[in-house]
């Protein structure tokens, strides 16, 4: 079985309020998601991932960068969560912000931990990126992955790509 | 087609364990991914060893964030390195994921970088350098104290670039 493969992807040809993996076959042993996403109305956001739907499961410890000052934070009793690297339309146009959710060993009925990187340059005055530790507070295999944001709608051109990888 | 991304070696811990050593890094790929999942019998972290190497030959740079506070720290001149900034307890989950690039070159010291994430105490991203122009044929890992807990899961990939 190839290690590293596309289980499934969605290039938004219009906006949507959310995008939808399900059915994930637990036949790998890690997930890796990687997405290219910009906001369809102005303000930038916050980028969300609900884990098998839940929306008050994942806890977030995250390390941000906005140009001007490195910080740090926690939340808690929500989704999964890379803070402020959405572009908007009030945004550099044709700027997406690009971002990685690794989770390793879903299939294991354990809490999963998560990581995730994100950036959101744009070429003006603030832009972040950020580091996220993550943890789904769940044994249950991870089955489906969804992606929102904290306030509007994706925009066209978006793009999500699931992948799994298998260490068999 | 040929595939990119291989499995090299995989262990899943069935019992408490000292160390994980990866030693058939051969140089058939060009860059190395390391995932780790670990689970400590006490609160420490993982060092990790490069080519059996215990001399002082390492050095590490991390950034972190702890929920309340960003910030950078380095060390020089240690063996082994230490890979997390932050110390695991028992009960926390996390995941660290270790690249090695043009890992079986032979002129350069050899810089590998890490994102470990542990949200019950925080993330960090690290670069470390080995100063050893030798190709990286394998890799130790081990906790800072203590053992691998029952349930440890560690992977190495290779990356092929042909």
């Amino acid at each position: 079985m190839a290690t590293y493969t596309l289980i499934s992807s969605n290039v938004l040809s219009s906006s949507a309020a959310s995008v939808t993996f399900s059915a994930i076959p637990a036949t790998y042993t890690d997930l890796a998601l990687r997405v290219s996403v910009r906001r369809s109305a102005s303000g930038r956001q916050d980028l969300l991932l609900a884990v098998n739907g839940s929306t008050s499961d994942g806890s977030n410890t995250w390390l941000q960068g906005s140009g001007a000052a490195a910080t740090s934070g926690t939340s808690s009793g929500q989704y999964v969560r890379i803070n402020n690297i959405v572009p908007s339309t009030a945004e550099t146009a044709s700027t997406f912000g690009s971002a990685e959710f690794y989770l390793p060993n879903y299939t294991v009925a354990t809490n999963k931990p998560i990581g995730s990187f994100g950036v959101g340059e744009n070429n003006a005055t603030t832009a972040y990126i950020g580091a996220v530790a993550s943890l789904y507070s769940q044994t249950t295999t991870i089955s489906s992955l969804v992606l929102s944001l904290a306030a509007g709608s994706f925009d066209t051109g978006s793009s999500f790509y699931l992948y799994g990888i298998s260490n068999a | 087609m040929a595939t990119t991304y291989e499995k090299i070696a995989t262990t899943t811990l069935g019992s408490a364990t000292a160390n994980i050593t990866f030693s058939s890094t051969a140089g058939t790929y060009t860059d190395l991914v390391l995932v780790l999942v670990p689970k400590y019998v006490s609160t420490t972290a993982t060092k990790l060893t490069i080519n059996s190497d215990t001399t002082t030959n390492y050095s590490a740079t991390w950034l972190y964030g702890d929920g309340s506070t960003a910030g950078s720290f380095r060390l020089s001149n240690v063996s082994p390195v230490i890979i997390n900034y932050f110390n695991n307890t028992s009960a926390q989950s996390s995941m660290n994921i270790v690249n090695f690039q043009n890992y079986s070159n032979t002129t350069t010291y050899k810089t590998f970088i890490s994102q470990n994430n542990n949200a019950g105490a925080g993330t960090d991203a690290g670069v470390f350098l080995w100063r050893n122009t030798n190709a990286i044929t394998s890799i130790k890992l081990e906790p800072g104290t203590g053992n691998y807990d029952t349930g440890t899961i560690a992977t190495i990939y290779g990356i092929l670039k042909a």
